[in-house]
């Protein structure tokens, strides 16, 4: 985990001291919301339907026990007693008042966080591979080049007011658990024959009312020029991104309006003129790479009695251990997934309770690391095998425990209806009975791995375009209603799914979701995923059985 | 005569303003004046000859590569906000000051807060219109809100990483 400098910590103080003067003269009348907006937006603090929202930011996803305890403390004493992890690896308060939000801030910034940048037209957050350091698949660790990017932009002097948000994603394995593609710019560590390491640059991703995957404007950047190269593509999207309607200033549609050949040909002539000046030293890369204490492990042997024992014993942890449990580059060592998939839970919410214990276990058996992940789960890295009964037992008695990654019930939701303002449909409870119909976890296993991703509206902050099944709610005349697309992906295969046919009433998508599963198990061929089998077939038969059961 | 918030010497101070801006339906008056890039383009020959100090004003959507061969001869670019979220003037004057090495005057204009005080300072503005009422000591609060910064910029402080690297 990158440890914070005194230099970091002012500029979170700072930070801090700024927006208590926002609010103190928003509060005393002297700014008025229109003003305020913005303000307090670049400040992750929403006005939503019922209360103000706060948006933590988890840089690339890492997180601290104390970090982690500290938002169980702000959970119980200013919210109620409760978080929710969004796809963009950040923490949600939904519950929090004006008047307590500068104090949040300063309990934050004690242990290294903030909220800033986790909205407004800047660069967001950027995220990371939630194995990152953990893996052995990945050529380099993407976290010293997302704190890098951290850095770089926050408070940026000239692209703090950018035509929209702007999101930056980095993975350096070739399995992508980033979503890299539908990102702004998606950045995929590489290495060249000669050794040297660079980016492949993706740019135009995005999801929305427009999705679209990004193009690869640059194979191989050289990871010392990235600063420079952020800096062209930034700059030319400032200028030309279009201004005049909220719904096209995405890069994304610069991107596809010039076409990616002509956007890398301006970004390339841009860069040139850009010249060496904005890289970062060698000196300050190495101090960063530094400052992720080194994780130490033992010499372990790859077997585990302990873990073999329990695994033999007792199916429940067997069964753990298959879906929740991932190779780490270590012999000896796990990485564990933490769902917050529970059947019958909110998809992506925590409580205090269950935030303290991930932070004791973090402390006890995993090298005080822990990260969320896109998919609206949390990890813990580097676990001893011969812990992971204990873990298991531990996040078992808080409900942490489902096996269920990867599979059908791993569901991606947004807030929906329930909470957010811009929803035209419930997502939660969609998310919930599908959950339950798989509830039996043979029958999740035998069905293997499925994404199931739901937004409230087109915004689609629950990832719909790139499910397996995709799921979209829709208002028609004050009806919920929900359109399904199958074959999408936001992995290293993305690709944006494709409708099924006319929207589903609320009641009706569960069993749909089960249909489908069905037409999947009777067409498969030899382990072939949802996802496999829906791009071998089409769509055909699966809307023929979907739309049969509708009649 | 009016005033606008002036830094020079690490310091803000409100100082008459020497050009009067002129919009395209009005007669251009004598003295030093601000003008559009058309009309610039169009009499900016006879006014400079005229002896005259001459200011553009660019908006939002105009390119400072535009006047990339009359810079020297110019004494004023401002740069228009027309409203404070719109972010391309920050770029504008990066480019007027680390591209064409301008040593003019840089003056915002239009939807102009001091919440973006630090943002234009750093991107190499010295000259302001308040559209907020704020005061040079609203400024100086405002860019000196940040004891320490990330990135390189126009302004010359030095980042965190060479604080860093002292």
């Amino acid at each position: 985990m990158y440890q914070y400098d005194a230099i970091d910590k002012d500029i979170l103080a700072d930070r801090s001291a700024e927006f208590r003067g926002q609010v103190a003269r928003r509060l005393a009348g002297e700014l008025n919301e229109d003003q305020f907006k913005p303000l307090r937006l670049r400040n992750g603090l929403y006005l939503q339907l019922h209360a103000y929202m706060l948006r933590v930011a988890i840089p690339y996803g890492s997180l601290n026990p104390a970090q982690l305890r500290k938002l169980a403390w702000i959970a119980r004493t200013y919210d109620k007693g409760y978080g929710h992890f969004t796809t963009r690896t950040n923490l949600q308060f939904h519950w929090i008042k004006l008047a307590d939000a500068p104090d949040i801030m300063d309990h934050l910034a004690s242990v290294d966080m903030h909220a800033i940048q986790t909205s407004g037209n800047c660069v967001r957050n950027v995220t990371a591979d939630p194995y990152a350091g953990a893996t052995a698949e990945e050529i380099d660790d993407p976290r010293v080049w997302a704190e890098a990017m951290r850095q770089w932009s926050t408070v940026h002097p000239e692209f703090s007011w950018l035509p929209r948000k702007f999101k930056i994603a980095v993975t350096a394995a070739p399995k992508d658990r980033t979503a890299a593609k539908v990102h702004d710019i998606g950045l995929v560590l590489k290495r060249a024959r000669d050794g040297s390491l660079g980016f492949e640059v993706m740019v135009g991703g995005g999801l929305g009312r427009m999705p679209y995957i990004a193009s690869t404007i640059r194979e191989f950047l050289p990871v010392n020029r990235l600063f420079s190269y952020l800096e062209a593509i930034l700059r030319v999207y400032n200028r030309h991104g279009r201004r005049d309607n909220i719904h096209k200033a995405r890069i994304k549609v610069l991107v596809a309006t010039l076409g990616a050949e002509e956007f890398a040909r301006q970004v390339e002539a841009e860069w040139e003129k850009v010249g060496t000046g904005p890289d970062l030293p060698d000196t300050e890369l190495a101090r960063i790479r530094g400052a992720f204490a080194p994780k130490t492990f033992g010499t372990l042997s790859p077997r585990s009695d302990a873990f073999e024992t329990a695994r033999a014993g007792q199916p429940a942890f067997a069964r753990f251990a298959r879906n929740n449990l991932k190779p780490h580059k270590v012999p000896g060592y796990g990485i564990v997934e933490v769902s917050l998939k529970g059947i019958g839970e909110t998809p992506g919410d925590a409580s205090a309770e269950q935030m303290e214990v991930v932070a004791d276990l973090a402390e006890r058996y995993g090298q005080n690391d822990i990260r969320v992940t896109h998919e609206q789960n949390l990890v813990l890295p580097h676990v001893k095998l011969d812990d992971v009964p204990a873990v298991w037992a531990a996040l078992d008695a808080v409900g942490l425990a489902t096996p269920n990654m990867n599979l059908v019930s791993d569901i991606i939701a947004c807030p929906g209806l329930d909470y957010c303002a811009l929803a035209n449909a419930r997502a939660i409870p969609v998310a919930q009975h599908i959950a339950e119909k798989f509830r039996d976890p043979e029958r999740a296993e035998r069905v293997g791995e499925l994404k199931i991703k739901i937004s409230g509206c087109i915004n689609a902050c629950g990832h719909h375009h790139v499910g397996h099944i995709g799921i979209l709610g829709v208002d028609k005349k004050g009806e919920e209603f929900y359109q399904l697309t199958l074959g999408g992906s936001g992995a290293e295969d993305a690709a944006v799914g494709q409708a099924l046919g006319p929207a589903l009433p609320y009641d009706r998508v569960a069993d749909a979701v089960d249909t489908l599963v069905e037409v999947y198990l009777r067409e498969r061929k030899d382990g072939e995923r949802f996802l496999d089998t829906f791009r071998r077939t089409g769509v055909a038969p699966f809307k023929e059985a979907v739309y049969a059961d509708a009649n | 005569m009016p005033t606008r918030i002036k830094l020079h010497d690490a310091r803000f101070d409100l100082a008459e303003d020497p050009f009067t801006a002129v919009g395209d339906e009005r007669e251009i008056p004598p003295g030093d004046v601000i003008i559009s890039l058309a009309r610039f383009q169009e009499h900016g020959e006879w006014l400079l000859s005229d002896g005259r100090k001459v200011g553009v004003r660019l908006e939002s959507h105009e390119e400072v590569e535009a006047l990339a061969y009359d810079l020297p001869r110019l004494s004023l670019v401002a740069l228009a906000f027309p409203k404070f979220g719109d972010g391309r003037a920050y770029t504008s004057a990066r480019l007027l000051r680390e591209r064409y090495g301008f040593k003019g005057e840089v003056r915002a204009v239009g939807d102009v807060l001091r919440e973006q005080a630090g943002f234009m300072v750093r991107c190499g503005f010295d000259a302001f219109e308040p559209a907020d009422g704020s005061t040079p000591q609203d400024w100086d609060k405002a860019v000196h809100r940040f004891r320490h910064v990330y990135q390189r910029a126009v302004d010359g402080r030095p980042p965190a990483f060479a604080e860093r690297g002292k």
